[in-house]
């Protein structure tokens, strides 16, 4: 067996693996990042919009302090987030931000004089103060009070992702492409390490490391419909579930865009509502006004995404191939603002639906977007459970992002946890050093090589790997989306579970050998299904709503029962998660409110009910 | 029922009748299977409307061939996964309309890379010893000092280096290039775009001296022939003709400066 020793690994070389790893390696320690695809292509790529800091220096974004992002973040969490991580994240955005200059981020500048803006379908003007000509501008984003999201035109995550690979090579961090870690190698105490397998050989390789970070992303393709790219299926979380110790934070908590576009769900931006885009039906009608009279198609994000799915429900979507959609018409905003305002839409819909936004609809429906769930760490980014283990990014459940994140707070959040969670893993590094017991890994590798066996052999069964993971997505789609019910979601675990049972007895149909697409999946699809089964189980035991968990016989948000992280941790031989909880934050510098957008009854943490 | 809606109906009523079928050759071959030999399957598929070639693939290893490999990540053509040769050309897969092709379609995988199987090659190895060899990060000085504001920079130059930096390393200009598919050292349009990209940038301190030991070789600038189906192929649409111009010409003047400098 291929054995490599490294200081650190990272499985993931996305922004928050990547700048975790260039911590290690500019501290003078040996990094190694493992990535199912090469570094480059990770999902961070596809955050096009920026990242938070509060840098204050343009115009709208005058006064800003990380006091007010602090702010903002907490809000946006519903109260959901650990506030001390909050508070040192707002407090290193704008270092994180200018390092990021140093290395070569193209921002965008401050620009002195005035310009038009556009919000709520309505013409701005404002001006830029001459001082700050030249200094890192941002643009504004959804639930911010300043404009505070820092950009490079329409492509903020691929210039961060190929600047932070730049500082890699630069610094010799060694990077494994199309390698996927399979298991974690630990003895209940410690981590070791993993075991993983190669996509262009598929042969197995143990990796034994004094630091292990788990940096996957997110798990929306446990999603029928989802903007993530396809490699989103929650690796990383499936390994930190395996291990029986460490616990997912939060698993229900699971953020929806309201318009990805039907078939692929790539997501056009909440612009298009913002400027004037409207929501039409099969009838071409326009339905948003009859559900909320005031606010339409502005309303929030989750807002317009439960009565779209809610519409769809009554019978009145446009039914195509895929399934039923909805109509955006942007038409009525002409051709000149189309092509200038909005030219990554008209760029999308041109080359992804063959559809010209400028005279036809845009086939739109709510997909899975974020999942602020994750590996539950500290502040330092240390899982619970297992010594040297780690997690950052999308990945972790840091606790940054409570039950809703904000628009530029994900890329920020890569970069900042990057930064922290490499010194901290630094500090951990020196002098520490790990016992490796040969008999954990040799287990360890067996356990796997018999599993991959089994697969391939078809010892087990035959079921057909993409059906069983095609039922899980329905299930998941249809009964733990938008809209959440106590029925729905106990109809939702039992299927899982039923599915969960069939996901053991699957067989290969093809060989298996080399970089075999079906055994990858297959190898994941029991992980898969443990993690559906904690999204749905501790959607269905929150009973309250808050953020994206909106429970539709809870509507109002518990703080009397529920300032509360759900723990989700896996037994082996069962079929449901253990759930325990813990308190959100242990310090609460922002006392639980409203949030001032979004609705919705409190019930206060003295029981009281109040009102938004 | 509405107008609108039976309208609707019908058009796709039609649309079902004027469906067509698609036939897709596929270029087989399993590096890592001894029983495996190159050679192509063809499949048949209905297709639908708005289907791109990520929905005609997928479906393919769902429903009929769980074997078949190739590369998809981002979906929305932006991470260059997928790039692969459709119909003699190299493009990326999820970018490409099937109702853009004709009935019969023929895929192949990127030439001059590395097969790891079927449609998918190895580009990640490729790209990394790219990046190696031009350096390509901003070489500097200068520490990060936590207390101290940003550099100022031109909110224009951002643009212009941007521009450039949109470069998503799919490989179709090096599949396209007709250097690349002779010698295996030449460093492609990607290659020379890159190291345009950091002459622009300020923050770069490396000299004309640097770049030059760079690209100043027939591996970079002088290698290419001026076919330029570089540029033609390239999904970001990036100006690769006329970055290669004016490095050709700055690294022409370069070489003259440098034999002057010897003859003296």
């Amino acid at each position: 067996m291929e054995t490599i020793y490294t200081d650190l690994l990272s499985i993931g070389a996305g922004l928050a693996g990547e700048r975790v790893a260039v911590e290690a390696a500019a501290a003078g320690f040996e990094s190694i990042c493992l990535s199912i695809v090469p570094p480059r292509r990770s999902h961070s790529s596809a955050a096009q919009g920026g990242m938070q800091a509060s840098l204050g220096n343009c115009a709208m974004g005058e006064g800003d302090n990380p006091d007010v992002h602090f702010m903002d973040t907490v809000k946006g969490s519903d109260w959901g987030c650990d506030q001390e991580v909050a508070r040192l994240f707002a407090e290193t955005a704008p270092i994180a931000v200018r390092e990021l200059a140093l290395w070569g981020i193209p921002w965008n500048r401050v620009v002195t004089g005035k310009s038009i803006y556009y919000k709520g379908g309505k013409k701005f003007e404002k001006v830029e103060a001459k001082e700050k000509e030249g200094l890192i501008t941002a643009r504004d984003f959804g639930g911010t009070a300043k404009w505070r999201t820092c950009y490079t035109s329409d492509g903020t995550g691929h210039t961060l992702l190929y600047t932070m690979d730049n500082r890699a090579v630069e610094l010799g961090v060694t990077v494994h492409d199309r390698v996927e870690a399979i298991s974690l190698i630990h003895d209940g105490q410690t981590c070791m390490g993993a075991v993983a397998r190669c996509l262009k050989t598929g042969k197995l390789r143990v990796y034994l490391a004094k630091a292990t970070l788990i940096a996957t992303g997110g798990y929306g393709r446990i999603y029928r419909e989802t903007t993530n790219a396809v490699i989103n299926e929650g690796g990383g979380a499936i390994l930190a579930l395996e291990t029986g110790i460490v616990p997912i934070g939060n698993p229900e908590a699971i953020q929806f865009h309201p318009t990805g576009i039907v078939p692929t769900h790539i997501l056009v931006t909440e612009g298009c509502r913002g400027d004037g885009g409207t929501l039409l039906d099969v009838d071409e009608k326009r339905f948003m006004p009859e559900y909320e009279p005031k606010k339409a198609e502005l309303a929030s994000r989750d807002v317009v995404s439960r009565w779209m799915t809610h519409h769809i429900r009554q019978g009145h979507g446009v039914p195509s191939p895929y399934g039923d959609h909805l109509w955006l018409d942007i038409r009525h905003l002409g051709a000149e603002h189309i092509k200038t305002k909005l030219r990554e839409v008209e760029e999308i819909c041109n080359n992804f639906l063959g559809v010209d936004p400028i005279t036809q609809l845009i086939p739109v429906r709510p997909a899975q977007h974020y999942t602020m769930a994750g590996v539950r760490t500290n502040k330092d980014g240390a899982a619970y459970g297992l010594k040297g283990l780690f997690s950052a990014g999308e990945a972790a459940c840091w606790d940054m992002h409570g039950f809703n994140r904000l628009g530029g707070n994900s890329l920020a959040e890569t970069i900042v946890a990057g930064r922290i969670v490499g010194e901290k893993i630094v500090e951990f590094l020196k002098g520490y050093e790990m016992q490796i017991h040969t008999a954990v890994v040799r287990d360890c590798v067996a356990a796997d090589r018999e599993r991959i066996a089994r697969l391939t052999a078809g010892k087990d069964g035959n079921e057909d790997v993409y059906k069983i993971r095609n039922a899980m997505q329905d299930q998941l789609m249809d009964k733990v989306g938008i809209f959440r019910n106590g029925k729905d979601l106990q109809s939702a675990v039992e299927s899982l579970q039923e599915i969960y049972n069939r996901s053991k007895k699957v067989g290969l149909r093809s060989s298996g050998i080399g970089a075999s697409p079906e055994l990858s999946l297959a190898i994941k699809i029991q992980g898969m299904l443990k993690l559906a089964l904690c999204v749905a189980y501790g959607a269905y035991m929150r009973t309250e709503s808050r953020g994206c968990h909106s429970r539709e016989d809870y509507p109002a948000r518990n703080d009397r029962d529920w300032l509360k992280r759900t723990l989700a941790t896996w037994k082996e031989g069962q079929d449901l998660p253990v759930l325990n909880y813990e308190p959100f934050s242990a310090v609460m510098e922002l006392p639980p409110g409203d949030r001032g957008y979004g609705g919705g009854k409190i019930i206060s943490a003295d029981g009281e009910a109040g009102g938004a | 029922m509405g107008e609108a809606r039976l309208s609707a109906l019908t058009v796709r009523l039609e649309e079902h009748r004027m469906a067509r079928k698609l036939k897709l050759n596929i270029f087989r071959y399993n590096p890592q299977d001894p029983d495996s030999v190159p050679h192509t399957d063809t499949f048949f598929i209905e297709e639908t409307e708005r289907m791109t070639l990520y929905i005609a693939l997928t479906s393919i290893r769902e429903e009929q061939d769980p074997s078949l490999i190739f590369d998809f990540c981002c979906r929305a053509g932006i991470c260059g996964a997928c790039a692969m040769v459709i119909n003699g050309r190299p493009g990326l897969a999820c970018k490409t309309l099937t109702r853009d092709l004709p009935e019969e379609i023929t895929l192949m995988p990127l030439p001059v890379f590395k097969l790891v199987g079927d449609l998918s090659v190895d580009t990640g190895t490729w790209f990394r010893a790219m990046n190696e060899k031009v350096e390509s990060w901003v070489h500097t000085d200068r520490e990060m000092d936590p207390t101290v504001q940003e550099e100022r920079m031109d909110n224009a130059l951002a643009e212009e280096i941007y521009e450039l930096e949109r470069c998503v390393e799919c490989g179709c200009c090096v599949a396209a290039c007709g250097t690349a598919n002779m010698r295996e050292d030449f460093l492609g349009a990607v290659a020379l775009n890159r190291i345009a990209r950091f002459i622009l940038d300020p923050r770069d301190e490396r000299t004309e001296k640097e770049y030059f030991e760079v690209v100043g070789t027939d591996e970079g600038i002088f290698g290419c022939m001026g076919l330029l189906a570089c540029e033609d192929v390239c999904p970001k649409e990036l100006p690769l003709q006329d970055q290669l111009g004016i490095l050709r010409r700055k690294m022409g003047w370069s070489a003259i400066k440098h034999l002057f400098r010897l003859a003296k």
